[in-house]
Order: structure tokens, then C-alpha cells, then sequence
């Protein structure tokens, strides 16, 4: 289920903007990769061009290729609708869909890809709040509104709407950022259970949390504003946060940066 | 803080963060006038409303109490005469609001959808730019323009679907800009989300951006048409008054209510001046309804 991303080369532009240059590697499978870095130094960017958000806005397009399991998303017959359906995306803030229940907003990925099936539907929402840890506080209440959760809840249901469609990758974008730490702790915990099924990307600004989620992390950094943002480093976790080998890494990393 | 707290004196110039000190005079005294004002400006912008209200209701409450009124028309009732109803203005009116809707709304939301979700550059901005032109178009100019194309060009007889064509022009700069205005309001997260999911941008806007702005649109329709409803130019050029029920948009002419009013009016007969207070009170009730509609159709279906 699960499946590798290979960037080579990977430049990303908004209009005449270069706002990620050079970037390659490689994410393995059920493996959770963290991005940290300033603002602004494109981890966002990068995340989004993994598949194929930062399309929607205007002007945002890429050189290079990414590939998923050897297929690279960016050649001319793919759709990239149908890449967001193997690549979901748990965003910022928690973003329910407001005129849904919480089981619409669970099955709205299925269902708008054209599953009618009401048994199929059923199970897939079952399974995905199950998945989500969301399942036992909100069984009784299916049917009522997606948004009259708590924000960690909320959080929690996007995570379920994202893996109900069963991708086989899943990108963060601070998943936790608008989160207190009780709910953060709770999606951290979730993060570490449906990582022996997913390829997990997550972009984060607290650096405890990359060290304590992620197996793998890629630091992001730009010379300065209004440079194109680039890859310095990436490697184990462990190394990454103990002895890395660029000063830049390790400036950032123990707060000593700018 | 310690230091200045200690001291009961109040301070005659009250310094920022520094000790408490009661109210200035010079504020309180600012207060009261600036209250007094805004108050004499509400009760002032309240006059005219009641007095209408007073006026067209006390008026005309008294034939609209008769249920003949709701169910008969004119048709032989001279002004002299007492009797008949605006059965047939009330239809007319009705038909001719439903019909302009029907072909307004479909153009006015669709415009609305492009601009907002798919229009960048030139052709957007020469829409957008296009719609502020219609609104800014007085209605009789646009009833002038149906005039030419319907009765001069085509040779087609002044009937209701001509005054339907010529409100569907003064609708659709007004539900365009509603449905804008909702559409915008429907926060960018929420389509990131669905094509997140999968979803493509078509099925996007249908299943999640339009009805998470449903009610808004609903509201601005309800609001357009009932702004459209109490036109009375292009029932003036295009569609003549009839004191009988016809229910044909394509023949003959069709009543609405302003002509009726129109009708009635100057005859220095009472039985004519009463029918014209009625009338008036029943445009004056339904372009209300619909209002009512609106707010009800808002408050309910509003997203939680």
C-alpha cells in the first residue's frame, strides 16, 4: 500500500518566482519523513508539489520529476486529480466540510469519486475513524455537524476523510499547529500507529515533535528572502538532531539561527 | 504599579497604565450628545418608513380584507364601481417574477461561478466590468432596449415574457453580485480539501463550494426578485394593463401590480382610490414575503 517518492532535481516556481530550487530525495515507505526549517524556506511548497496542490494556485508550476514508485507524477498522461487520490493531504487547519455531518465528511471522498454503495460507505467511515482515533467519541453522533467538534477532533476528522479514500501516500502540512498540546499529543500518537500502513510526510515547525514523530527529516533552509529555498540536509532522525553534518542544520536546530 | 496604587489620590491628568481616575467630564458630557445624536438620526430615517407604512396600511387593509379581492379580477368594473379584485395583477406579477427568475438565475450564478472560481485576466475583468455596467443601467433603458429588440426587430406584440426579458436584465447584475459576494465567502480551505480528496474542480464547486453557500445565494435571489417585482418602467413600455385574467405570457396584454396602481390613479373616484391603496398595500405585502422568505430561508439553512 504504501510506496516511495523519488524528487530529482525538483525546481518549483509561482509565475517568474523560483521559490524551491534543487531539490532531491528520496521518501521511503512506511516510513515518517519530517521537513523543518524557517518560514518561508518552502517545506510547504515542496510538500504541496508532492501531489500536485500547489497547482491550484495560479502560476504554480515545477522542473524535474517526483516519482512514486518509478512513476513520475509531473509526465503529460497523468491526471493530476487522480494524483491527489493516491497523494492525500492533512492541512493546517482543520477544514471539515461545513454543510456535512461527520459521517458525510468521511465518506465525501468516496462519495465524490462515485461510490454510491451505502455498506461500502458504512465500512469505509468505520474504518477510518477507527483509523483516526476518532471512532469511540464520536459513534453516536455521526450524523451531526463535521464542525461542532473540537479543534483536535476536527483535526482528527481530516485525517479520517484523508486516509478513507485509502492513498498511499499521506502529506501533513503542521498538522498540529493550530492544536492544544493534548490534541497535538493525540495526533502525534495517531501518526506513530498508521505509519506501518502509509508513507507519512509532515512538515512541522517544532522541533520536538519532528524528533519524537519522524524516522527521517529533511531540513529546509534559504540564503535569504526572496532566494529560492533549498534542501541542506536530510538523513535519520537520530543524526539529524544529534551530529549533523551542516553547521547551517545545526545552528537551526539548537536555536542559534540568524 | 506597587507605588502609584498606594496613593487615593486621583490624578488630574490620567496618565497610560498609570493610576485610575474617574470618568472625565468632558467625555461623559461627549457621550451623551454623540447618544443623543445617533439615536435623533434612527428615529429621523424612521419617519418616512412608518409613515408609508401607516399610510398605505390604513388605506388599504380594508378591501384586501375581502376574500374577492385575493379571487376576481377588474374586468368590468368601472372606476365608479365598487367590486372586483387583483387576481389578475397579483398573477401577472407573480408569472412575470417567476419567468424573468427562471431564466436570470441560471445565467446570473453561472457568471457568478466563473468569475469567482475560474475567471483570470482580461475576459474576468471585462465581465466583472460588464456587470457594473448592467447594474448601473436604469430600468427604463433596459425596457427601451427589450422595446427595440422584441417589438421593433422581431415585430413580436408588447406582451409579459417582454417585461420578464427586460427585469431578467436588471436581475442579473444584482444575483450576479450576491452570489459573488457568497461565493468569496467560502473559505479556500474547504476546495484545497476536496481536491485533496481527489475531487475535481467541476464537482468541487457543485457538491462543496455552492452548497456551503446555498443559502446565500437563496437569500440574494429572493432579495433580487423581490427588488424586481415593484419595476414599474418596463411595464410601462412593454407590457399595457388588462382588467382581466390572462394567464398567457406570450398574448395579450398581462396586469401587474404597478400598472394596476397606475390605473387606478387620478381618477378622483373613491372606489378607484381604494382599489389603489389596496394595490399597493398587496405589492407592498409580497415584495415583503419574499424578504421574509429570504430571512427564514437564511436562518435555516445556514451552515453551522
Amino acid at each position: 500500500m504504501a510506496q516511495r517518492i523519488d524528487v530529482k532535481d525538483l525546481n518549483v516556481y509561482y509565475g517568474s518566482f523560483k521559490a524551491v530550487e534543487d531539490v532531491s530525495m528520496s521518501i521511503e515507505p512506511r516510513t515518517v519523513t519530517a521537513f523543518i526549517g524557517p518560514s518561508g524556506c518552502g517545506k510547504s511548497t515542496f510538500l504541496r508539489t508532492l501531489n500536485r496542490m500547489h497547482e491550484v494556485i495560479a502560476g504554480g508550476r515545477v522542473e524535474g520529476t517526483v516519482a512514486l514508485n518509478g512513476r513520475d507524477l509531473y509526465s503529460k498522461d497523468i491526471d493530476p486529480v487522480a494524483v491527489r487520490r493516491t497523494v492525500g493531504m492533512v492541512f493546517q487547519r482543520p477544514n471539515p466540510f461545513p454543510t456535512m455531518s461527520i459521517f458525510d465528511n468521511v465518506a465525501a471522498g468516496l462519495r465524490l469519486n462515485g461510490v454510491k454503495t451505502k455498506a461500502v460507505l458504512a465500512e469505509a467511515v468505520e474504518r477510518s475513524l477507527k483509523g483516526a482515533n476518532l471512532w469511540n467519541e464520536v459513534k453516536d453522533r455521526l450524523d451531526k455537524p463535521g464542525a461542532g467538534l473540537s479543534g483536535g477532533q476536527q483535526q482528527r476528522l481530516c485525517i479520517a476523510r484523508a486516509i478513507a479514500v485509502e492513498p498511499q501516500v499521506l502529506l501533513m502540512d503542521e498538522p498540529c499547529s493550530a492544536l492544544d498540546p493534548i490534541s497535538t499529543l493525540a495526533i502525534e500518537d495517531l501518526i506513530d500507529e498508521i505509519k506501518q500502513q502509509y508513507t507519512i510526510v509532515i512538515v512541522t515547525h517544532n522541533m520536538q515533535q519532528a524528533a519524537r514523530v519522524s524516522d527521517r527529516t529533511a531540513f529546509f533552509n534559504l540564503a535569504a528572502t526572496g532566494k529560492p529555498g533549498r534542501l541542506i540536509e536530510m538523513g535519520d532522525t537520530a543524526k539529524i538532531f544529534s551530529n549533523p553534518t551542516e553547521k547551517a542544520t545545526e545552528d537551526y536546530i539548537s536555536g542559534r539561527f540568524g | 504599579m506597587s507605588t502609584v496604587t498606594s496613593s487615593t489620590e486621583p490624578s488630574a491628568v490620567p496618565s497610560v497604565g498609570g493610576g485610575l481616575s474617574g470618568l472625565s467630564r468632558g467625555r461623559s458630557v461627549t457621550n451623551s450628545i454623540m447618544t443623543v445624536v445617533v439615536y435623533a438620526a434612527f428615529l429621523l430615517a424612521l419617519v418616512p418608513l412608518a409613515w408609508i407604512l401607516w399610510t398605505v396600511l390604513s388605506r388599504g387593509y380594508g378591501l384586501l380584507m375581502d376574500q374577492n379581492w385575493w379571487l376576481t379580477s377588474q374586468r368590468g368594473i368601472t372606476p365608479r364601481r365598487v367590486g372586483g379584485g387583483a387576481y389578475h395583477a397579483i398573477l401577472g406579477t407573480l408569472v412575470q417574477a417567476a419567468v424573468c427568475a427562471l431564466i436570470a438565475v441560471p445565467i446570473a450564478v453561472f457568471t457568478a461561478i466563473y468569475l469567482v472560481e475560474y475567471g483570470r485576466g482580461k475576459l474576468a475583468r471585462a465581465v466583472s466590468f460588464m456587470v457594473d455596467i448592467l447594474t448601473g443601467i436604469p430600468s427604463i433603458v433596459a425596457a427601451l432596449f427589450i422595446y427595440a429588440v422584441w417589438v421593433t426587430t422581431f415585430g413580436f406584440q408588447r406582451v409579459g415574457f417582454a417585461v420578464s426579458l427586460a427585469l431578467v436584465m436588471l436581475m442579473i447584475p444584482v444575483v450576479v453580485r450576491s452570489t459573488e459576494e457568497m461565493l468569496k465567502l467560502v473559505p479556500n480551505e474547504l476546495r484545497e480539501a476536496s481536491y485533496a480528496l481527489g475531487v475535481p474542480k467541476w464537482k468541487t464547486i457543485a457538491r462543496i463550494v455552492i452548497p456551503t453557500a446555498l443559502s446565500g445565494i437563496i437569500t440574494g435571489v429572493l432579495l433580487g426578485l423581490a427588488r424586481v417585482m415593484g419595476e414599474t418602467a418596463p411595464l410601462l413600455i412593454l407590457g399595457p394593463y388588462s382588467a382581466s385574467i390572462n394567464t398567457s405570457l406570450v398574448d395579450g396584454p398581462m396586469a401587474a401590480l404597478p400598472t394596476m396602481i397606475k390605473d387606478n390613479f387620478g381618477q378622483a373616484l373613491q372606489p378607484a382610490t381604494d382599489r389603489l391603496w389596496a394595490s399597493a398595500l398587496t405589492l407592498i405585502l409580497l415584495v415583503l414575503l419574499l424578504n421574509g422568505a429570504g430571512r427564514v430561508v437564511a436562518r435555516f439553512s445556514a451552515v453551522r
